[in-house]
């Protein structure tokens, strides 16, 4: 395979993480995205790194601590996460998952009031409780795609930026070139990672890929002192304190959209925001003074079961087609080297990933998106 | 246990936001005249008229240099509100106009947002502006809104910039002729066009020591008139020169030395080069904007159901081309600011470190690392100065970016020999003011937001470990973390 071209549509984390361990394998890679690489949001997420829920966890928890280093470029992860308990009914639900990750030998420890608040100083005496992951972690999310760009570019993969992917060229049950506005890239392999454009992309290849759009909102603050532990979650928000010490954070309800192949109109922020600084105010009393300086949205797709598709389709034979349903970044160095495993050898060979597969929603009813409620407002 | 779809997704935001607190068939944001004028036509017009105005603002802003650039040299008496709500009343007589013509005014008002339903959203109540004061914020429905936001000062960076004292025009004005409280003695004013000969004669009559004009170009640049009276008042203006430094100590400027060599006594450095219309409200909005540089810079292009008037729809155009003069500024600086010049001050950020699209102080920079640089990106397409400022931190602080967004759009135009514009401007985020989160909190939210909060999208099936997907726990794991969903 080595010396093959290979062609990833879409220049979002997963894609330039593909893309990445492909050229590591000594493949050509160019990497096609329709504006900036990282734009959507790959580069605008909380940065969580943390996901056990996924076939994928053990290689993500192996491979964060070591990107830096992998990449050349900083990713500023760090290790561990904190969820803080700001209900009865949240602290019962976290020390179940607690046990749950203790069955699973996870290492994870319960913290009382005073050992939150020592961890993270920011944290009032308000708290029914906390759990202390002592795995997984989180990382910024702009500077990682950056990384994997450009160490991409450093093995000598190309990126294409401000190139939509108009359509494909096939022949033999195989897809023979990628087509732009300007250009065809002809091709050995494609791998189709481009978020929410999946579905029109891959219908033209005559492949259903059923995923629905929303958009997810995010506030960021001014700068607090550094904590000791900056991956602080709990009270149904997520987030981070960045290295720079600012708190990101995000939650709270989705709105579904309809989004076509030339991807999102616009991701407009809501007054959203204030349901959001609620309850940051209330995990991070201490934080309550601190300005919020910005807020933002992104666009992110999810399957019917809310998993991944990591899959290398049977027809046209040739094809890797990769969502991360919404939870991408973190795993991205482990779904990049999944992705290159089935490009090259058709098989991950460091976890067993069929539950990921497509054929997953064979004989999925025509109205799934109707029946869960994931439909814009119209 | 099977789930069960009812046809409605429990945690989408569908019906849990609130309505908005009050609505008005007009709100006008800026009292100052152009908005004054607004409100008082719309409400002899029948109309219901809001008008807010954010002055007096917080002396902590201030000292962000938000929204114009102080410079650290306002007085004590800004950290009264009181003193400063009056301040503004008797400099400002035509305000009660307004209120006689039935207008609704609101001092100490911010608005921070405007948000409407359009392309990706659909699930606001109604087109609404976000305000807030010193002790909460709230929702205000509209018909139209009238933006009277103003100009706001044009920042840029020499050595010894970043110290109290270096301050911008709009800024100086304010304190001298709106609160009466510019702690400065003498003032060096850099710029000659009509807005630094105006600074110039407002500080002098305002008992003031101008310590004179320095003006990049051979001539005087403002209008003839106004260039006489400031000489008649017995002004210098220095042409061909630019500033070299700014030198001081603990309480910032001591005095500032030319190209020629000269130095001048001050402890003010007034920024007078140009004002940039304020369009942060319509910009965090996503509304349209063009470059029209007899008018300022970036203005508002046109978005239904939003009116700018005054500075902020741009500059009274005179034919001045504000961008050409601005980039002569600019090259001339550069020739003076070295690679440790800090062009965003928030995020400390070095000139050098812009242009080689090089991470924070805190992070590590390896090899590969310093190998980039704005030339290695321009290779990868146009550069996005929301690209850089992400990569570089500049324009990310507390100041949000009030201080170094425009200078940033006019380095990276010279380093990347592009006209200016061609690389646009990095965008604006509401809050467009920074507002503490207890302030910005909607802490009497709807019971229905509550309802549909979920950490992530609340699919069930999203986060059962994989090892436990068909056994018991898959079903403990939805009735404990789950309960409601999709039932």
């Amino acid at each position: 395979m080595s010396g093959s071209e290979v062609v990833i549509v879409g220049g979002g984390v997963t894609g330039l993480s593909a893309g990445w361990w492909l050229a590591r394998s000594g493949v050509k890679v160019t990497v096609l995205d329709k504006f900036i690489v990282g734009w959507e949001a790959s580069g605008r997420n909380g940065g969580g790194a943390s996901h056990y829920a996924s076939p994928l966890f053990d290689e993500e928890q192996r491979l964060w601590p070591q990107m830096d280093e992998l990449l050349g470029y900083p990713t500023e992860h760090r290790k561990g996460r904190i969820l803080i308990a700001m209900t009865e009914r949240q602290w019962e639900q976290y020390r179940f998952i607690a046990e749950r990750h203790k069955r699973l030998d996870h290492p994870v420890e319960l913290l009382d009031v005073k050992q939150i608040q020592e961890a993270v100083p920011l944290a009032g005496d308000n708290s029914f409780g906390g759990i202390h992951y002592k795995f997984g972690g989180h990382a910024n999310p702009q500077r990682s795609v950056q990384a994997y760009a450009w160490a991409l570019q450093d093995l000598g993969g190309k990126i294409i930026q401000h190139s939509p992917v108009t359509g494909f060229e096939t022949a033999g049950g195989k897809v023979t070139a990628v087509k732009t506005a300007n250009a065809t890239y002809g091709c050995d392999s494609v791998v189709v990672a481009a978020g929410p454009q999946i579905p029109q992309l891959m219908a033209q290849l005559g492949v259903d890929v059923p995923l629905a759009a929303a958009r997810a909102e995010m506030i960021i603050t001014e700068p607090a002192p550094m904590m000791p532990l900056g991956g602080v979650d709990g009270h149904k928000i997520y987030g981070r304190q960045t290295l720079r010490g600012n708190l990101a954070y995000g939650g709270g309800p989705h709105e579904w959209l309809d989004v076509d192949a030339t991807g999102p109109a616009a991701r407009p922020s809501t007054p959203l925001a204030r349901n959001l600084a609620k309850r940051l105010a209330e995990m991070l009393p201490k934080a309550a003074h601190l300005n919020v300086i910005r807020s933002w949205a992104g666009v992110i797709e999810n399957s019917p079961d809310g998993r991944p598709i990591i899959d290398r389709l049977t027809s046209p034979d040739n094809v890797v087609v990769a969502s991360m349903s919404s939870v991408g970044f973190g795993l991205s160095p482990a779904s990049g080297h999944a992705i290159r495993d089935l490009v090259i050898d058709g098989k991950c060979s460091f976890a067993d990933i069929d539950i990921l597969k497509l054929s997953r929603f064979d004989g999925l009813e025509k109205d799934w998106r109707e029946k869960r409620g994931w439909m814009p407002i119209s | 246990m099977e789930l069960n779809f009812t046809g409605t997704d429990v945690c989408a935001v569908n019906g849990t936001r609130s309505a908005p607190e009050a609505r008005y068939d007009i709100v006008v944001v800026g009292a100052g005249p152009s908005g004054i004028a607004a409100a008082v036509d719309h409400a002899k017009a029948g109309k219901s008229v809001l008008l807010v105005d954010e002055n007096p603002v917080s002396g902590a802003l201030m000292g962000n240099d938000t929204p114009l650039y102080f410079g650290g040299r306002m007085t004590a008496a800004t950290q009264n509100s009181d003193r400063m709500l009056e301040a503004i009343f008797m400099s400002m007589p035509d305000l009660e106009k307004a209120m006689d013509a039935g207008a609704e005014l609101l001092l100490g008002t911010t608005a921070w947002g405007v948000y409407r339903n359009g392309p990706g959203v659909a699930s606001l109540p109604d087109q609404v502006v976000g305000l807030a004061d010193a002790e909460r914020s709230w929702m205000v429905g509209f018909e139209k809104i009238v933006l009277a936001t103003g100009a706001r000062d044009l920042a840029m960076a020499f050595p010894g910039w970043n110290q109290p004292g270096v301050m911008g025009a709009a800024a100086l004005q304010m304190l001298l002729t709106r609160y009466d409280a510019f702690a400065g003695r003498r003032v060096l004013v850099l710029g000659s066009h009509d807005l630094a000969l105006e600074t110039a004669l407002v500080a002098q009559a305002r008992g003031v020591e101008v310590a004179g004009l320095i003006e990049v170009r051979d001539t005087p640049q403002g209008n003839a008139h106004l260039v006489a009276q400031v000489e008649a008042a017995g002004i210098t203006i220095t042409c061909g020169q630019t500033i070299a430094s700014a030198k001081g100590g603990i309480d910032g400027v001591e005095s500032a030395t030319l190209t020629s060599g000269e130095t001048i006594a001050c402890d003010t450095v007034c920024v007078a080069i140009g004002l940039v219309p304020s369009i942060e409200l319509v910009d965090a909005m996503h509304g349209p904007r063009a470059l029209n540089p007899t008018r300022g810079g970036y203005v508002p292009a046109g978005e239904a159901s939003v009116i700018t008037v005054g500075d902020c729809a741009g500059l009274p155009d005179t034919g001045f081309d504000h961008i050409a003069y601005r980039m002569d500024w600019m090259r001339a600086l550069t020739a003076v600011t070295t690679n440790d010049t800090i062009i965003c001050q928030c995020e400390e950020v070095t000139r050098a470190d812009l242009i080689g699209i090089q991470p924070p102080n805190y992070l590590p920079r390896p090899a590969a690392m310093c190998a980039r640089s704005l030339e290695t990106l321009l290779k990868d397409g146009p550069a996005n100065p929301d690209q850089i400022k992400r990569l570089t931190r500049s324009g990310m602080g507390v100041c949000q970016g009030r201080r170094c967004r425009d200078q940033v759009a006019m380095l990276l135009a010279l380093e990347s020999g592009t006209p200016y514009g061609t690389i646009p401007l990095a965008s604006h985020r509401a809050p467009v003011r920074p507002l503490p989160l207890k302030i910005l909190a909607e802490w009497d939210e709807p019971a229905e937001m509550e309802a549909a909060w979920d950490v992530w999208f609340g699919i069930p099936t999203q986060w059962v470990p994989v090892e436990d997907i068909g056994t018991p726990y898959q079903d403990d794991h939805r009735e404990m973390l789950y309960t409601g969903m999709y039932k």
